[in-house]
């Protein structure tokens, strides 16, 4: 494993790699002293061209946990803005002697165009609707966390999976690890053919959720909505939103996931958001000791 | 150096053209002789057992500490805290080597400030193990003293490292390997190859 573009390329194996790994990463997090002196000396580019808090800080934090230097770099004040080429930028923060990149892009397919043009280990961090591979990480590392593994598990994603990398990278993790995987939304935020993928598409939010080990909400991502794809906010909500009744229909012990920033009320009710069922902040934990395990194993790695 | 203890069989298996001698140098009863033996000069060297505690380096030294830790029980008349504490993170060449080994769980339930350390390995070698156990101890708290206990002390010492309580001091080739298993019969052995 030289680069992490996407769960779709990885092996079983290597997940599970991934995963053992997070687990004594998130050990480091727990301590008072939360630092390990393994990528000491070690830099690490972080080239977030789309806008996200929850996701660069993630990285930036498993970067330090890890001791190595973690350098920030946005679009906006970036030499982007004066018409240089991504690549010729990335070339450029490679030529620094950078150890790992780390990119974020609205456009599917950059980190692996970058990939295929810089000498150092890249890493994904959401490209476009393609995938967004540490989410996927952390999402199956969380459920694992909860319910004890993830073979045989029925998992529910709800929302707009065409436009969503967290679906992709979702759908790849679990049914690499042998859960039932459940799609349910929208019918025009379907992609048609995806049952091509081993997942079961379902036309109703109570179809998914009946008797499901884990139900991940998908936020609506108003900024990569064109056009009206759905009638409004609150019919949405009515008809795809998860609500403490509707959820009453998973196994009792069933969980719920987010990928966040929740629109509380949208996808998912307050009360449930904030309900003994979620595991989002642990999503968010994990996200970290998940993101330790993928610089760990790739910072540095023979080309 | 740590060394998973194997299936039966797996090590002694003998490759075409690559034959590979292999030999029991401490067999169950040495190693429960041994341990015994270590435990006492442990307690000894640490009054009354006052503020002890055990942190075994996995994989090899897991088992040794729970032998430690019952021999100890007894002397001291109470459970002496045994911590498990991968050093993996602490190397100094797993970045920049082929395959990167992925790290087990620490568990450190106690923390390490006042207490008089006893690191526990299953063989101590280049010395570069606890060099990195040493500086992981010390991310848990600044310790009254560190010692180190185990049960095999082959030599090759790469750093400035010296183990207080030894079962067994075994010459080695520098090109042989020593490692604490399970034999056919589901005991620990430790053995050369």
């Amino acid at each position: 494993m030289r680069h992490l573009l996407g769960i779709e390329d990885l092996s079983r194996e290597e997940v599970v790699r991934l995963l053992d790994t997070a687990e004594a990463m998130l050990e480091i997090s727990q301590r008072e002293i939360k630092r390990v002196p393994t990528l000491r000396g070690r830099t690490v580019i972080n080239l977030f061209l789309e806008p996200s808090t929850r996701t660069r800080v993630s990285f930036e934090i498993a970067a330090k946990r890890l001791s190595a230097d973690a350098v920030n770099v946005s679009a906006a004040g970036s030499s982007l803005s004066k018409a240089e080429t991504l690549a010729d930028m990335a070339r450029n923060l490679a030529a620094m002697n950078a150890d790992v990149l780390v990119v974020r892009d609205r456009t599917a397919g950059v980190p692996q165009m970058l990939a295929e043009r810089v000498r150092v280990p890249v890493i994904n961090a959401g490209d476009g609707a393609h995938e967004h591979p540490t989410q996927g990480l952390l999402d199956a590392f969380t459920v694992r966390q909860a319910l004890g593994g993830i073979e045989g598990r029925s998992i529910a994603i709800v929302g707009d999976i065409a436009h969503s990398r967290v679906a992709r990278s979702d759908v790849h993790v679990f049914t690499k690890l042998g859960a039932e995987v459940r799609l349910a939304g929208p019918p025009t935020m379907i992609p048609v053919g995806i049952e091509q993928l081993g997942v079961k598409p379902c036309s109703s939010l109570d179809e998914a959720l009946d008797g499901a080990d884990v139900v991940c909400m998908l936020r609506i991502q108003q900024e990569r909505l064109e056009g009206a794809l759905f009638p409004g906010v609150r019919e949405y909500a009515r008809c795809w939103g998860l609500t403490r009744a509707r959820l009453a229909r998973a196994r009792p012990d069933a969980i719920v996931l987010h990928p966040g920033p929740i629109n509380r009320g949208v996808e998912i009710a307050s009360d449930v958001a904030d309900s003994e069922p979620s595991r989002i902040l642990d999503q968010v934990t994990n996200g970290v000791a998940v993101r330790m395990a993928a610089l760990y194993l790739l910072t540095g790695a023979d080309s | 150096m740590m060394s998973v203890p194997r299936t039966p069989g797996e090590e002694s298996e003998p490759r075409p053209g690559a034959p590979r001698p292999c030999r029991t140098v401490l067999d169950a009863q040495g190693i429960a002789r041994a341990s015994k033996r270590m435990a006492h000069e442990i307690a000894e060297r640490n009054p009354g057992c006052e503020r002890l505690a055990l942190v075994a380096i996995p994989a090899g030294g897991v088992p040794v500490a729970e032998l430690l830790s019952e021999h100890l029980a007894e002397i001291a008349g109470r459970k002496i805290p045994l911590g498990v504490l991968d050093v993996t993170l602490y190397r100094d060449d797993v970045i920049g080597r082929g395959t990167r080994p992925v790290p087990q769980r620490t568990r450190m339930p106690f923390s390490a400030a006042g207490a008089r350390v006893v690191l526990v390995e299953d063989v101590v070698f280049t010395g570069r193990t606890v060099r990195a156990a040493m500086d992981a101890v010390l991310d848990f708290g600044r310790p009254e003293v560190i010692q180190i206990a185990s049960l095999v002390d082959r030599g090759h010492r790469e750093l400035p490292i010296q183990v207080d309580f030894v079962g067994k001091n075994i010459p080695t080739a520098r090109a042989e390997r020593v490692e604490l298993r399970r034999s056919a019969a589901g005991e620990y052995e430790v053995v050369v190859t």
